[in-house]
């Protein structure tokens, strides 16, 4: 089980808590994570990752075991932590703008 | 119940304003979607309780959203909120989010003039089929016209406007290079007219499948031609449904007409204290009466004066009044920006608009007199009244 932290304005649109949880299966990754997520919860297609190119938006942000992995190749496997679900991958809007 | 019910747009969610005929008092049910830019929500001439909204963020990106309620309940179209199970077949959901060109997108003039990659940012005008429940036209940025015909479930780009062979010379104006204003033809169902800043009007005559721009007339000082083809910084075309080959334009400056759907335009700014400025909007009874907002000049957005004021023609241009009953005369540097005046079509026609200081003011009169609806809201990006009967 994979727990992912979503940012406010995603929860709401997802409809969902703090976190969520997912069974991805296989070796975690941000890409499965991400693909995982948004075959639960569809309304969140578009919203992390550009339609079309599926890159990481420029102000969304990824976390794991406190180190920003937003700059990781979408396939390196993540900390073996966050596959365990002992910590969460965490789903952050850059603090930026107002 | 007659009445009207203003939808509203802000840069912090959406709120709808309700009322009866009197339009002396209102309801008001918001903010949804909060926290969120809601460019546009503008609802469906087949049923008013068909609403569309375009819900978008610098950081997660552009979310449509529909009502089929009166605003009362959203949800993302074929995505609703209570059933976000994986599809077992069919449509993939959560495809209403998705603008995708069509093709490889290419390139246009970039701010130094350069070449600069097409690329999607959002969903600037929604404008529902004037005869089709499920169908919708969205105008986008970077500039190009989208469609759904499943009520907003799916898009996909009618790439003959961006594919013009102008193309690679349009440019973004200071806003960001939109298609901003959609008007669909009651007479003709194949003639659109589209406008982007800042490349100027276009039209099709074929269903959207081939464009031509309709700029023969504007004068652009800021452009090395000023009268060229394209590059015009238009602000937003009205139409009145009784004379589709009319057209009204507010212009970066200058009020326009055309009275030949677009192929020459005449300039009609008159005794304006200013000719810059964003909407403008018909009476919906009257077709030559007309209104705009002067706004300063293009590197200062706010009224003349600190005063703000409404100018209405009754001529179709060239003479104009000022209405200031129940508006701020003193102290006022807000600014109406180009969706955020609409009209109703009671008798007296009632006419609104949103400031960037979240006022929304309204007139049940015409225009002869104002009052503020709501002072506080957000900074309003867009005002669209519904006439409920």
């Amino acid at each position: 089980m994979i727990r992912v932290s979503l940012p406010h304005h995603l929860r709401t649109l997802a409809g969902v808590g703090d976190e969520v949880e997912l069974e991805p299966g296989g070796q975690v990754t941000q890409r499965i994570i991400l693909d995982a997520l948004e075959a639960k919860y569809p309304m969140l297609r578009g919203t992390i990752r550009d339609h079309a190119t599926q890159r990481r938006r420029p102000l969304v942000r990824f976390f794991a075991c406190g180190q920003d992995v937003s700059h990781e190749l979408p396939d390196v496997p993540l900390p073996g932590l966050v596959a365990s679900g002992a910590e969460p991958f965490i789903v952050m809007g850059a603090i930026a703008g107002g | 119940m007659t009445g009207v019910r203003l939808l509203v747009g802000t840069k912090k969610g959406a709120f709808i304003l309700i009322s009866d005929a009197k339009r002396e008092q209102w309801e008001v049910s918001g903010p949804h979607f909060a926290g969120w830019e809601i460019y546009h929500v503008k609802g469906s001439p087949v049923d008013p309780n068909r609403i569309y909204a375009s819900q978008t963020s610098a950081w997660f990106g552009q979310v449509i959203q529909r009502s089929d309620d009166g605003g009362k309940t959203w949800s993302q179209p074929g995505t609703p909120a209570s059933d976000p199970a994986i599809p077992s077949d069919g449509m993939p959901k959560g495809d209403s989010n998705k603008f995708v060109y069509d093709g490889i997108p290419g390139t246009h003039q970039w701010y130094d003039g350069t070449q600069h990659p097409w690329e999607f940012k959002r969903v600037w005008h929604l404008e529902p089929s004037l005869t089709e429940l499920n169908t919708v036209y969205a105008g986008v940025e970077d500039a190009a016209l989208f469609r759904s015909t499943d009520g907003a479930e799916s898009w996909h780009e009618l790439s003959g406007l961006r594919q013009h062979n102008t193309g690679p010379k349009w440019q973004p104006g200071a806003g960001g290079m939109c298609l901003h204003t959609i008007l669909l033809d009651p007479v003709n169902p194949d003639r659109i007219f589209v406008a982007i800043s800042a490349a100027g009007a276009f039209r099709t005559d074929d269903g959207a499948k081939t464009w031509r721009p309709i700029n023969s007339g504007l004068r652009s000082e800021f452009m090395p031609d000023p009268t060229a083809e394209v590059g015009h910084c238009v602000h937003r075309i009205a139409m009145h449904p009784s004379r589709p080959q009319t057209l009204f334009m507010q212009k970066h400056w200058d009020i326009m007409r055309s009275d030949d759907a677009g192929d020459s335009w005449l300039e009609v700014s008159g005794n304006l204290p200013s000719d810059f400025g964003f909407p403008i909007d018909i009476h919906a009874h009257e077709p030559e009466t007309i209104y705009v907002v002067p706004i300063k000049s293009d590197s200062e957005h706010f009224p003349p004066d600190g005063k703000l004021r409404v100018y209405r023609s009754r001529t179709g241009g060239n003479e104009w009044e000022e209405l200031t009953e129940g508006l701020p005369q003193r102290d006022c540097y807000v600014n109406v920006l180009r969706d955020a005046m609409s009209v109703d079509s009671l008798d007296p026609c009632g006419i609104y608009f949103g400031t960037t200081g979240g006022q929304v003011y309204g007139s049940a009169n015409a225009g002869d007199s104002w009052a503020p609806i709501v002072r506080d809201l957000p900074a309003v990006l867009s005002v669209e009244a519904q006439t409920l009967s």
